[in-house]
């Protein structure tokens, strides 16, 4: 069994998580070992971070995409040229996505659908949106349609619903730490976006997995530092052993560790250390 | 005295800011539980929705929008509140309408919830709004707050300023014309730029908002004024920052952003705090031994000693930037989920040592 056969099940997979956990790692790995399997791969971000276009490397081209420019694009595209610019030139995109909240996701996932459609990759890696922010943005289609009842923007978010909702088409990765808190969140994020949103889940990813056996504590004299040290090893391999069996309980999905990197810097390097690892996987 | 017992000490507001993810929240507990013991009336605000500060600090409910007190040992008080944007939002508008019709037309209409929930800003805007009111409430004379998990944290501090910005905006203006020039009824079809935006997102949505502005009519002084007050209470002496970091290389990337901003603002950086930095043991004695065992345990030490001088090496552009001995507080052997767990962060922040030798 290929252990990266998830990334050819949908053309879209966009990387949810909370802050802290590591998204943006996550979506350089799942790029990077993509592109080792010949795929075609575009990683999209959202969020301004430009660390990520340096962590996946040249070889993988890497859109920012901004609400404003969405709807700037989607405007002109639609033959409202016209009111795209009355729209730029007057700063009111603001009171636009105050009038109707997530017209700005709309935009953007709507960005995201016609990459998909336009069949030149493979793989769509998206770099979810902010904090505590994924579940809105992945359930604006859904809330924007019971407001927006007719217009260009209810056929767009009519579509961005459409894709969200085919599983083959798209699915969710969400990532975790192995800790108490960040594994509640997932757990509680995974079951919105199943009931509410209708989305499908990928594989759940914890990031940063201490591995390894139990060192043998016993071998060190008691209140050393080697024994002190080795029991804290032992006591954080044992929540994340704890917490990461918690969360494959709770949840039905396909489970992934990365490895912690214990080297100072995450660099391109590290990245591509996982993206094998992930590829090694059996 | 370190920096941050001054802190706690002597200011009137904390904030901590810093990204997702740093544990603020447990900091902004930690810091208040300490307050308390040191004999202060302390209100912790939060505005994380994961309700971490609940979990944290054990209140089997959960936080609601007011502070509920919680038994702790020691002179002072310990308040806790979970911040609600739209419950904040509704009582400015209560406290700014001229009488009770105009704020129910404002209540009750589809736009105002709509913004109130999710205007970009209003979180932030209402986390302000509230600092100054738990500010100025006689129960509390400490209030610290954690700051919204935005990428940009810092817009808390431009928030009154969005706020007062977008009453400003050309469009707020043309939308509210037609009421001062005494119209009842605003027709769509007059404006050209109205009718732009109603091609876009559909004529219903559209009215929704004008009505929303009309209603607001005469509202916006009252709004500018508070939003003054909150803007003095962020710059005033006694308000502190407090910067929560974790030694990975991004989040100290944006610590450093949030230095230079709070230092180009005129506002002084008053602590900085590094979360979950990883424990050193030291480096191992010796030579590594030829038993496996012993071996394992020998690059164990080794291991975790590498990982802290890094971590160590991270942070130094940020102490060099801002000129502060960073307070740092261990990765604990387990998570922090209730009360005894929060009492030893807020122990290791105010009697640990800053070499983060500590191990449970």
């Amino acid at each position: 069994v290929n252990p990266l056969q998830f990334l050819t099940d949908a053309r879209v997979a966009i990387v949810a998580g909370k802050g802290g956990v590591g998204k943006t790692t996550v979506t350089a790995v799942l790029a990077r070992a993509a592109i080792a399997q010949g795929l075609r791969v575009l990683v999209v971000e959202l969020d301004g971070k430009p660390a990520l276009a340096a962590l996946v490397g040249p070889d993988i081209p890497c859109l920012a995409l901004t609400p404003a420019a969405a709807l700037a694009e989607y405007l002109e595209t639609h033959g409202l040229g016209r009111v795209a610019k009355r729209l730029a030139t007057s700063g009111v995109i603001e009171v636009v996505a105050t009038a109707a909240p997530g017209i700005d996701d709309i935009v953007v996932l709507g960005k995201i659908k016609q990459l998909e459609q336009s069949g030149e990759y493979d793989l769509i890696v998206v770099d979810g949106p902010a904090a505590g922010h994924a579940i809105t943005f992945l359930m604006a289609p859904v809330n924007l349609l019971k407001l927006v009842r007719g217009g260009p923007i209810h056929s767009q978010a009519t579509d961005v619903a459409g894709l969200l909702s085919d599983p083959s088409r798209s699915q969710v990765i969400l990532v975790t730490l192995p800790e108490t808190t960040p594994v509640n969140e997932a757990i509680e994020t995974a079951e919105a976006l199943k009931q509410d949103g209708g989305l499908r889940l990928g594989p759940v990813v914890v990031n940063a997995f201490d591995a390894g056996d139990d060192l043998p504590v016993d071998h060190a004299a008691a209140g050393t530092p080697l024994r002190a040290a080795a029991e804290f090893r032992n006591a954080r391999r044992a929540l994340h052993r704890r917490e990461s069996k918690r969360l494959a309980e709770t949840l039905d999905r396909p489970h992934i560790c990365l490895p912690l990197i214990t080297e100072a810097a995450l660099d391109t390097n590290s990245i591509e250390r996982l993206a094998a690892e992930l590829g090694a996987r059996s | 005295l370190t920096e941050l017992d001054e802190v706690i000490a002597t200011a009137d507001v904390v904030v901590c800011c810093g990204s997702g993810g740093v544990g603020k929240t447990t900091t902004a507990a930690a810091l208040g539980l300490q307050a308390a013991r040191n004999g202060r009336r302390c209100v912790v605000v939060t505005i994380d929705p994961a309700k971490r500060l609940a979990d944290a600090l054990g209140v089997p409910g959960g936080l609601t929008n007011d502070p509920v007190r919680l038994a702790i040992d020691g002179p002072g008080e310990l308040w806790a509140l979970m911040l609600d944007t739209a419950t904040t939002f509704d009582g400015l508008v209560v406290a700014n309408a001229a009488n009770a019709q105009q704020a129910t037309r404002i209540l009750s209409n589809p736009f105002y919830r709509n913004i109130a929930g999710s205007l970009g800003g209003t979180q932030e805007y209402m986390a302000a709004e509230r600092l100054l009111a738990l500010h100025l409430d006689k129960r509390f004379d400490l209030v610290i707050v954690d700051t919204p998990p935005t990428r940009n944290a810092l817009d808390f501090l431009d928030a009154p300023k969005t706020l007062a910005r977008f009453l400003d905006h050309p469009v707020f203006k043309l939308m509210m014309m037609p009421t001062r020039r005494g119209l009842r009824v605003l027709s769509i079809a007059a404006q050209p730029i109205l009718r732009s935006i109603g091609k876009v997102i559909g004529t219903e949505v559209l009215a929704d908002a004008l009505a929303f502005f009309q209603a607001f009519d005469g509202m916006e002084t009252g709004f500018r004024n508070r939003a003054d007050d909150v803007i003095r209470l962020l710059h005033g002496d006694r308000t502190k920052f407090v910067l929560v970091a974790s030694p990975r290389i991004d989040t100290i990337d944006e610590a450093i952003f949030f230095a230079d901003r709070l230092v180009e603002k005129g506002l002084a950086v008053g602590a900085i705090i590094v979360n979950r930095a990883t424990p050193d043991f030291g480096k191992p004695e010796g030579k590594r031994p030829r038993r496996i065992a012993d071996a394992a345990l020998f690059d164990n030490q080794a291991e975790l000693h590498a990982m802290a001088v890094g971590e160590r090496e991270h942070i130094a552009p940020l102490v060099a930037d801002t000129g502060r001995q960073p307070t740092w507080v261990p990765l604990l052997p387990g998570d922090v989920h209730d009360l005894e767990a929060l009492d030893e962060i807020r122990s290791l922040l105010f009697t640990g040592s800053a070499t983060a030798q500590a191990s449970r």
